[in-house]
């Protein structure tokens, strides 16, 4: 087990380098610079601030220099921000984007597993089809509509939520909500089918020959086979909501990672982009190994392979 | 939604003979599906909608009438008019052939990318298969949203290069899925036939291999559609994708929502355009899944 664990987090190395790799040569390759939007500093001036981002180094040599650095931990300093180095701002903004993702996936889970397990209990009738419309509609309604659309009907015709802002409890649900529900759609569908398998196996019959009660047996036989579809998918769900959370911290004015994110984007901040990369990157490679670690503990089939 | 068959589909005999008769018979499950094939007729009145556009478009997307301003819907305004009095009715049309355009060949060139690149790891077999697997294992990690800004930004905000950049991300899941069908098939005596007759690999591999994984790719490349459109309107909400005065889904929902307090109309027309397609063109790939039966001939 121990090993297992080990070799993954070895195996996060290579690819790791292999993203970092692509990453810097494609946005070094691109046109433009950093320093183009200040159209008045002095050639002066911009040689100063080329030799201390070291912009005036052959290609190869930055490269090289920049991989010596992450492997010391340190992502370098910020290009538009020069404040705080690219670490400190992860540091800074990172844990507000983990928040709302983590709430974000608390709706997922909750709504999704609610509506997928009741509508796999009775199959094609019409507690079936209602949760199901509605996990299509969650999965065709993009979050920088639903967002709006639950601002415009429950904050401003109601008044019952704020607008925006990431201060107050009352702040987080409509971010949450509007974050979450795409992925209950998802979760929803996903425990449904795998319910539906398990339930029909001859285990559950036994069960129910047995004399135990109808909740018992599927919460207690059925769900742990039936919510396995459901955690494969939590990998994926994670980059999701990593990303998913870049236009709900746009459409909320949340100051997370995210809308930090498109920023460095839009403003080539080189050393940012490719800090928050790395940093995105190992996050989904270590939430994969997770929810590996996971299918193994939930399904010991898995576990020989 | 493939474990989602309407009743009757489930009672049909799923014997699907490989040939002319897949189509008939796909077909025919198709057309049983209400909801597929409501999604396959919008989706068809969308794209004839799109081709005539500059034709029923009653202004120019570029039209502004200032002194106007933004106008509730109305019998000369249907969807209302923007902030700078341009229709709104005309710019989410022009907004859908947008979304059309980059939708589809995004679609097309994820199709190329991945349908060659799953067929040739899982022919080739052996190290060459495994490389090129671990590759895309590797960009399956990296975020790829990220990967789009990162590309969209740097490459410039032109439409082309959007679906290109689009499509060169989009491409992964279906190389998987194209490997995992050639491994299978290549085990298949008409196969081993053709290495005995002496045919060249690449005859084999584009006239033999590929043609017989054609159900799931296509049922793989209706689903990648709306989601490319998806993609193509998220990335022009953030402001990434496409510049005004061109028009498209995501930017008028930004507009909408910069204004929805006062003139909540410009956000909902543009928002109801994209989901009534995304939900059609979902429902079509769920209908075409199961039509198919892509999930028990993938086993």
């Amino acid at each position: 087990m121990l090993k297992y664990i080990i070799r993954r987090l070895l195996g996060f190395v290579p690819t790791l380098f292999v993203i970092a790799t692509v990453v810097f040569f494609l946005i070094r390759l691109a046109p433009g610079g950093p320093f183009d939007a200040e159209r008045n500093v002095s050639d002066e001036v911009l040689r100063n601030l080329e030799a201390y981002y070291r912009l005036d180094a052959p290609l190869h040599e930055q490269y090289f220099r920049y991989l010596w650095d992450v492997l010391h931990g340190d992502l370098g300093p910020s290009f538009e921000k020069p404040s705080r180095t690219v670490s400190e701002w992860i540091a800074y903004r990172f844990p507000v984007s983990l928040e709302l993702g983590l709430y974000g996936l608390a709706v997922a889970l909750v709504l999704g597993l609610c509506a997928g397990i009741t509508a796999s209990l009775r199959p094609n009738t019409l507690t079936d089809h209602v949760p199901m419309t509605f996990a299509m509609a969650g999965i065709c309604i993009p979050n920088f509509v639903l967002g709006p659309l639950l601002v415009l009907a429950l904050s401003i015709h109601l008044g019952w939520l704020p607008v925006s802002g990431w201060e107050y409890p009352e702040d987080k649900i409509l971010p949450a909500i509007t974050l979450g529900v795409p992925y209950a759609a998802y979760i929803a569908r996903l425990s449904r089918g795998g319910m539906l398998e398990v339930l029909s196996q001859d285990f559950i019959r036994t069960a129910r020959a047995k004399g135990l009660s109808e909740a018992r047996v599927v919460l207690r036989h059925a769900l742990r086979g039936g919510i396995q579809p459901v955690v494969a998918f939590l990998g994926p769900a994670t980059a999701g909501l990593i990303t998913g959370s870049f236009v709900v911290e746009n459409i909320f004015q949340i100051p997370g990672l995210g809308s930090e994110f498109v920023g460095a984007a839009l403003h080539r901040d080189y050393t940012m982009i490719l800090g928050t990369v790395l940093f995105f990157a190992a996050l989904i490679l270590l939430f994969n190994l997770l929810v590996d670690l996971a299918q193994a503990w939930l399904d010991p089939r898995v576990r020989y392979e | 939604m493939s474990e989602a068959r309407g009743p009757e589909s489930s009672v049909e005999p799923i014997a699907v003979e490989r040939g002319a008769s897949l189509w008939r018979d796909a077909l025919v499950r198709l057309r049983k599906n209400h909801l597929a094939a409501a999604g396959l007729v919008a989706l068809f009145a969308l794209l004839v909608v799109s081709l005539l556009t500059p034709w029923i478009a009653p202004y120019g997307y570029e039209d502004q009438d200032l002194a106007l301003g933004a106008v509730p819907p109305s019998g000369a305004h249907w969807f209302g008019t923007d902030l700078l009095g341009r229709d709104l009715f005309t710019r989410v049309l022009y907004g859908g052939r947008i979304s059309l355009l980059v939708g589809f060949a995004a679609t097309g060139v994820s199709l190329c990318v991945g349908v060659l690149y799953g067929a040739c790891a899982g022919y080739l077999g052996g190290r060459t298969d495994a490389l090129m697997m671990r590759f895309v294992d590797i960009l399956y990690s990296l975020p790829f949203v990220i990967f789009v800004i990162i590309l969209t930004v740097y490459f410039g905000r032109n439409i082309v290069l959007l679906f290109m950049a689009i499509g060169a991300v989009e491409w992964l899941t279906m190389a998987r899925i194209v490997r995992g069908q050639v491994m299978s098939l290549r085990q298949k005596e008409f196969i081993e036939a053709t290495t005995v007759m002496g045919l060249p690999r690449h005859r084999v591999l584009l006239w033999h291999l590929i043609p017989n994984t054609l159900g799931p790719i296509i049922v793989y490349a209706t689903l990648t559609v709306p989601r490319v459109m998806l993609m193509e309107a998220f990335l022009s909400y953030l402001g990434l994708g496409v510049q005004a005065p061109m028009s498209s889904w995501g930017l008028l929902i930004n507009e909408g929502v910069q204004t929805m307090e006062n003139r909540p109309w410009m956000l909902i027309f543009p928002s109801l355009a994209l989901s009534i397609t995304l939900f059609s063109l979902n429902f079509l790939g769920d209908g075409l899944r199961d039509a198919l039966d892509v999930r028990a001939s993938k086993d």
